[in-house]
């Protein structure tokens, strides 16, 4: 038998669920080690990001970080517009009701800045514990013991660690949720993907009309995007502006869409011609997987000592427009600290998990990630036969006047958060609906955009990467087109034709029949997920230190 | 069995390690300067911490984190060396000593191997461990390491790639290149005190997540130290170290530097022979070299 290190906590990952839940743990005397891939916090990560503090959330940031808003954010978000567009028109919706609904404040942020300053908070707290926070540090799986209970972690770079509570705050590509069998990466449906870049633009105030205390958030969603569903979004950071799309996983599959030109749709139209120009400047591209916990967060996050938070267990709760990840971590990895607290005064640490579970429901976090309406509207709503005739009605004259007559009390509607928190997940909300709002209620546009968006190859290069030459972490298990020739157009860098990027098609001479076959190099990987989905793979993480650096996130 | 560092407490001092360092001209592109006839500008060229000694220092803080204990660095130069010692405070040091003096200048490798030898003996108390650089980008003699350890009658370890020291025997074992060569690798075992030169391939091993944490701090303390490194500095003359001038500095340096020359060009590794490609008999010459190279047909 091996005697392993032994801490009374682990914390895997130092993103917003990871800060969250070591701060609490330190604040009550909990030797705590925070064990985290990257470089550096935040190196790893990317989100629009727009993070809210909910009033009614029983942690926000600022409860764990008193000076988290004055050092970690960007600047408040105080303006929240959503654009319906349809050919040259759009009909803008304010959206500031929807915004401000149990809302206590919310700020623009990047993450790189944002994890690193907190990641120097935990260091200092849970050095105090006996423990810290290590980086490049990869965890690639769970330890067990002689009865295959979860007992800790084991890592690339150090020996295998145990611990009497294990908390999993390591993200959507969460290796802890496979390996212990709690999530699976199987049905694209229950996933978004999100892409986006970080535009240089120092003359933010004067362009968008803000205070250094204001900022604005766009939202844009009609016919923009081919018909996929999702959106696009613009958020004003101090200096720059975060533009990005989030979309369906399985609509992207399905429309077998471009994703990066799906967002070259975005910055090119004419509509964002009102704030960027030819000198628009790209400082980062980027991209990650998005859980949508309507599906995927797990009800009952936890298998012995393991507990997850955050993406990790699926957490991320996209209310209409508004896409809500951040909070929610640091509310779950708060929750799963303050379960472990007192499981342990009671001397049954073996209950944490089911008191972690029990606090979710009781907060009313679950109810929010898997709202009970939405199984109402899926079970009504959410088939094809449904969508066609709700998109018919929708696009009939008789639909037309209705949405015409309705006219701004629509708006109202889009302010409603129970209706935000239940919308199926059919053509109908993201592109229907608003193309015909934009169509019957819109005003021609009249900007004109002279951007020109680089290409994937400079975006590419544009990146860091420190390569485990010879290592590759992502490996095809499954080379044929049927199964993973998905993966060319889905990967956010890649594309058909494109000889930069991980996925090519490549043909091949099969008993003298032309076929298919799908290659993979993973050097310009940038570590989202997708392929994890929507290919046939071994899906990893490389060892700590490696891969991609985000300098924003 | 290695030690629960987990419980080590961070001023014990188990173990007593010395690193020994010297500053070099700074060699690299951009810093150095040579004279119209190729000889070095001491003057002008900036004095740096000899490169090799990193790996000293490496090992010693390697030791250190996994074993308890304290570190000393210790170099013999001039006043100006001081800044040497900081750079080497920034890797880690607990505490810093300088042996300085008119009498010690243009010392070669032996009087400097009976200043430092002395200078160790004077010690309180005596190191366990003494980890020196493996040649300097200067002298390139390698003689300074061996002469000192054969001075303390210390046996002597050297081009190590990784060491483990066992405290409870007294202990060390190290993994060395034999020859400097890098495939053929020995495990050795020596009783302390003992003296070691790791070589440029060293590489220091924190498997441990305690490890990480105390190298993390121990590294952040350094750094602070560093700032106001004067503070645990100690100067040593020969009065202080009981030294008869005589035989220190340049009156105690046996070896006379017969003629320093410039820096060669390096070579060229292959040679070229000029051949006309128009011309067929030369290109067969050629064909005829190549094709041993091309397989079998
Ligand atoms: C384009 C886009 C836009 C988004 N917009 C928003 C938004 O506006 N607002 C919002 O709230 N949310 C948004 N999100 C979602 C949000 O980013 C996530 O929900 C949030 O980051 C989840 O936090 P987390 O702490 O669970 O995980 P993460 O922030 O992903 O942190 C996980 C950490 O674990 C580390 N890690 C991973 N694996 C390992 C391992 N094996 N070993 C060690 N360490 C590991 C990672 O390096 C990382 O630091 C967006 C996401 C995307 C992609
Ligand atoms: S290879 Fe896979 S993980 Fe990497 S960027 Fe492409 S889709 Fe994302």
């Amino acid at each position: 038998m091996h005697e392993y290190e032994h801490y009374e906590a682990i914390v895997v990952g130092a993103g917003p669920g990871g800060a969250a839940a070591a701060a609490v743990l330190a604040q009550n005397d909990i030797e705590t080690i925070v064990l985290e891939r990257g470089v550096e916090p935040g190196s790893k990560n990317v989100s629009g990001g727009l993070i809210y503090a909910e009033e009614s959330s029983p942690y926000t940031m600022d409860d764990l970080f008193p000076e988290f808003r004055k050092f970690a954010t960007e600047r408040p978000i105080t303006e929240y517009k959503l654009h319906n567009i349809s050919g040259k028109k759009t009909a803008t919706f304010d959206l500031k009701g929807l915004h401000e609904s149990d809302t206590e404040w919310c700020d623009s942020v990047l993450r790189r800045k944002m994890d690193s300053w907190l990641a120097k908070e935990v260091q200092g707290m849970t050095q105090e514990t006996g423990g810290g926070l290590l980086n490049g540090i990869r965890v690639n799986g769970v330890l067990r013991d002689e009865n295959g209970k979860i007992e800790g972690v084991t890592c690339d770079e150090i020996d295998p660690i145990t611990a009497d509570v294990v908390i999993a705050a390591d993200g959507v590509t969460s290796e802890l949720a496979r390996s212990s069998g709690l999530m699976n990466w199987e049905r694209p449906e229950e996933w978004f993907q999100g892409v986006k870049v970080v535009v240089d633009l120092p003359k933010v105030d004067n362009i968008f009309g803000l205070e250094p205390d204001t900022g604005i958030a766009h939202l844009f969603s009609g016919d923009l995007f081919d018909g996929v569903r999702g959106g696009g979004f613009l958020y004003t950071n101090r200096e720059s502006l975060s533009i990005g799309t989030v979309f369906h996983l399985d609509s992207i599959m399905e429309k077998e869409a471009e994703t990066q030109e799906l967002l070259n749709k975005l910055i090119t139209h004419p509509l964002l011609g009102q704030w960027i120009d030819e000198e628009y400047c790209e400082l980062e591209y980027s991209a990650k997987l998005v859980p949508d916990s309507k599906k995927a967060a797990n009800p009952t996050p936890h298998l012995d000592r393991l507990l997850l938070v955050g993406d990790a267990g699926g957490q991320m709760q996209a209310q209409g427009p508004i896409i809500k990840g951040m909070n929610h971590a640091v509310t779950a990895g708060a929750l799963a600290s303050e379960a472990f607290v007192e499981m342990r005064e009671r001397g049954s640490i073996d209950k944490t998990g089911e008191r972690y579970e029990l606090k979710l429901r009781q907060t009313g976090v679950m109810n929010k990630l898997r709202p009970p309406m939405y199984s109402v509207v899926k079970a009504i709503g959410e088939n094809k036969v449904a969508t066609a005739i709700v998109d018919g009605l929708i696009t009939s004259p008789i639909g037309r006047g209705a949405i015409r007559v309705i006219g701004n009390k629509m708006e109202k509607l889009y302010n409603i958060p129970i209706l935000s928190m239940a919308i199926p997940d059919t053509s109908t909300p993201y592109v229907t609906l608003p193309t015909v709002i934009g169509e019957e209620l819109g005003t021609v546009i009249k900007s004109k955009n002279s951007v020109k968006p680089p290409g994937l190859a400079e975006r590419i290069s544009k990146l860091s990467y420190d390569t485990d030459i010879g290592k590759p972490h992502i490996k095809l298990i499954d080379n044929s087109y049927a199964d993973s020739g998905g993966a060319v157009t889905a990967c956010p860098v890649s594309a058909v034709g494109f000889g930069g990027g991980c996925y090519r098609v490549e043909e091949v001479e099969i008993d003298g029949k032309i076929e298919f076959r799908v290659s993979l190099d993973t050097q310009p990987c940038i570590e989202c997920g997708t392929c994890a989905v929507v290919a046939k793979t071994e899906w990893n993480n490389p060892r700590g230190n490696k891969g991609v650096e985000f300098r924003h996130g | 069995m290695e030690a629960d560092t987990r419980v080590m407490d961070n001023n014990s001092s188990d173990i007593d390690i010395v690193v020994l360092t010297k500053g070099v001209p700074d060699f690299r592109e951009g810093k150095v300067s040579f004279d119209e006839h190729g000889h070095l500008e001491r003057g002008k060229t900036p004095t740096v911490m000899n490169p090799n000694d990193r790996f000293a220092l490496k090992a010693a803080l390697q030791t250190k984190v996994r074993s308890g204990g304290k570190i000393t660095v210790m170099s013999m130069g001039p006043p100006g060396y001081k800044e040497i010692l900081q750079e080497a405070m920034n890797i880690y040091a607990d505490d810093l000593y300088l042996l300085s003096d008119r009498e010690m200048a243009a010392a070669d490798t032996w009087a400097t191997s009976i200043t430092i030898c002395t200078a160790i003996e004077k010690l309180d108390p005596k190191p366990d461990i003494i980890f020196a650089g493996f040649k300097t980008a200067d002298g390139e003699t390698g003689h300074t390491g061996p002469q000192t350890s054969w001075a303390l009658q210390w046996p002597i370890i050297t081009h190590v790639v990784s060491i483990d020291v066992n405290l409870d025997e007294k202990k060390i074992t190290a993994k060395r290149l034999v020859q400097g060569d890098i495939k053929e690798v020995e495990t050795v075992e020596v009783e302390l005190p003992c003296f070691v030169i790791p070589d440029p391939e060293f590489e220091a091993e924190y498997p441990k997540a305690s490890h990480r944490l105390r190298l993390q701090n121990l590294t952040e303390e350094t750094r602070e130290r560093a700032i106001s490194y004067e503070e645990t500095l100690t100067m040593w003359d020969h009065k202080e170290l009981n030294l008869d001038p005589d035989y220190i500095g340049l009156d105690g340096s046996p070896t006379i530097v017969g003629r320093v020359d410039p820096i060669p060009k390096a070579p060229a590794e292959r040679e070229a022979t000029i051949i006309n490609f128009k011309s067929k008999k030369e290109m067969e010459e050629v064909l005829g070299v190549m094709a041993p190279f091309a397989g079998e047909d």
